[in-house]
């Protein structure tokens, strides 16, 4: 596909995730409301969040001033190159920065100036997988900066936590992530856990969950149950909405497992804010599809 | 809901307790990290008159410049207030400001100010940028913009209906303490 059409395409994708709230995320919080007793600020915290992605989506601009770092995941066929992914999106990212779709986000910290088109060392980031199918599978995830500063990484095994070299000790970090954060990731959150892997491969399987359908089965019946658990547990902290009491403080828990060292037990959380901005689009040929509205 | 009309008088404001919701109109200046320095270490000259009686919003705003030169704000929710908790106590009694804004609460030397000049913390809620920048109905000036820049500028806005709850009142009573000790309880037994 040529350079412009291209950028055009991942511009619209940057457009619908700084703008409009995913399906899911929707549905997660109106089930919160349901389980807040109504006319609680609570209920009323998540209706006006559930209000204002409705309005960013009519108006054009963005749910959350903070539109984040973003994380780009990309499946790309013989027919793409890197290369030229790269310069597209660098380009998509920039007008979307002239559009007030993004604000300028990327400072340089050394000099403490700020690039002004959210590009930079390490900005956007780039996640590429090769396939033998032609086209792209693109999915974009936005983060801020609130969320990103209570993410947590611990060390198997944990005294303090009480927590051994096991899914139950997996477990106690979770939790206490999620007690340590309180309100400042600016909840209800989702979870992303990393199991084992490395120190950054680690937080990296730990984002990568955040992709995931809030309503899907993890595939490991473990991880799954695991899951389940943590949802429940997690909300009965009565932490609530922006740290401000109920019982909704997780909309999702999500854990995936790497390989470890023997001598290594990374657990790692990645906490993403109730604004959980992502967007997913295919390019086949000259057709494009993006997966919701 | 309990409306508030700025300016605003420090008994008016004693009234409020932690956990009402408000609805504020009126104006008020966006104020965030070399703001605040600038507040506590000059006479603030540039902003003194407008502090008077009104709040300060804790806000890094996106905001865009028409054709016509005139500024609109985008999308304009709530920063960390946190990192003010060093400066927050002497604005108040320097300026006569009667609220700070933000999200995720403010310490022990903001809450005992609070008590002393008849002032509150209120929380808006994070990444309802969309809601809030609308109900910023005019730009109506900006200082320091060359100086600190479009997020760190001190942006002065006319508010309507600008909705937030009282997390920190003039009585001592702070919803985040609150909170954290409630959800410690239930921490403990499930790392216990």
């Amino acid at each position: 596909m040529e350079h412009e059409k291209l950028t055009a395409h991942f511009l619209e994708l940057i457009r619908r995730a700084s703008t409009s709230l995913p399906p899911d995320v929707v549905e997660a919080l109106r089930r919160g409301i349901e389980n807040e007793e109504p006319g609680s600020a609570a209920a009323s915290t998540l209706g006006l969040l559930l209000e204002n992605s409705q309005k960013a989506k009519e108006a054009e601009t963005p749910i959350c001033q903070d539109t984040g770092a973003l994380y780009f995941f990309i499946e790309y066929g013989p027919d793409y190159r890197q290369s030229q992914l790269v310069e597209a999106i660098e380009a998509a990212t920039a007008e979307a920065t002239a559009r007030y779709y993004l604000r300028p986000n990327a400072v340089d910290s050394i000099t403490g100036k700020n690039s002004g088109d959210n590009l930079g060392a390490g900005a956007p980031n780039f996640h590429f997988t090769e396939r033998d199918e032609n086209g792209l599978r693109v999915k974009l995830l936005l983060k801020g900066g609130g969320s990103e500063n209570v993410c947590a990484q611990y060390k198997l095994p944990d005294g303090r936590l009480k927590a051994g070299r096991d899914l139950d000790g997996v477990r106690r970090c979770v939790v206490d992530a999620v007690f340590q954060a309180q309100g400042k990731g600016c909840s209800p959150g989702i979870m992303g856990v990393g199991v084992g892997g490395n120190r950054d491969s680690s937080y990296g399987v730990a984002k990568k969950q955040l992709l995931r359908d809030l309503g899907d089965t993890n595939a490991d019946p473990e991880l799954a149950g695991l899951e389940k658990r943590l949802m429940d547990e997690l909300n009965l902290l009565s932490i609530g909405p922006m740290g401000l009491g109920g019982k909704t403080t997780v909309i999702g828990v999500k854990a995936g497992q790497l390989h470890r060292l023997p001598a290594c037990f990374f657990v790692s959380i990645a906490y993403l804010c109730w604004a959980a901005r992502k967007a997913f689009m295919t390019l086949k040929g000259e057709e494009v599809a993006y997966d919701w509205d | 809901m309990i409306g508030i009309k700025l300016p605003v008088s420090a008994d008016e404001i004693r009234k409020l307790k932690a956990g009402d919701e408000v609805s504020i109109t009126g104006v008020m200046v966006t104020a965030r990290d070399a703001a605040h320095k600038y507040l506590v270490e000059t006479d603030g000259e540039d902003v003194r008159d407008l502090l008077k009686g009104s709040m300060i919003y804790h806000c890094g705003p996106v905001v865009k410049k028409g054709d016509d030169g005139k500024y609109t704000f985008v999308a304009a929710g709530p920063t960390t207030s946190i990192r003010e908790e060093p400066y927050e106590a002497k604005v108040f009694e320097k300026y006569d400001v009667r609220a700070a804004i933000g999200k995720g609460g403010m310490g022990a030397d903001t809450l005992a100010a609070c008590g002393e000049f008849g002032s509150v913390y209120l929380s808006a809620i994070g990444g309802i940028a969309t809601t809030l920048a609308q109900s910023v109905v005019e730009v109506l000036d900006v200082k320091k913009l060359e100086e600190f820049g479009v997020p760190e500028a001190f942006w002065v806005i006319r508010v309507e209906n600008f909705p937030a709850i009282v997390t920190m009142d003039s009585h001592g009573n702070s919803l985040h303490d609150e909170i954290l000790e409630k959800s410690r309880g239930e921490y403990e037994k499930l790392v216990g």
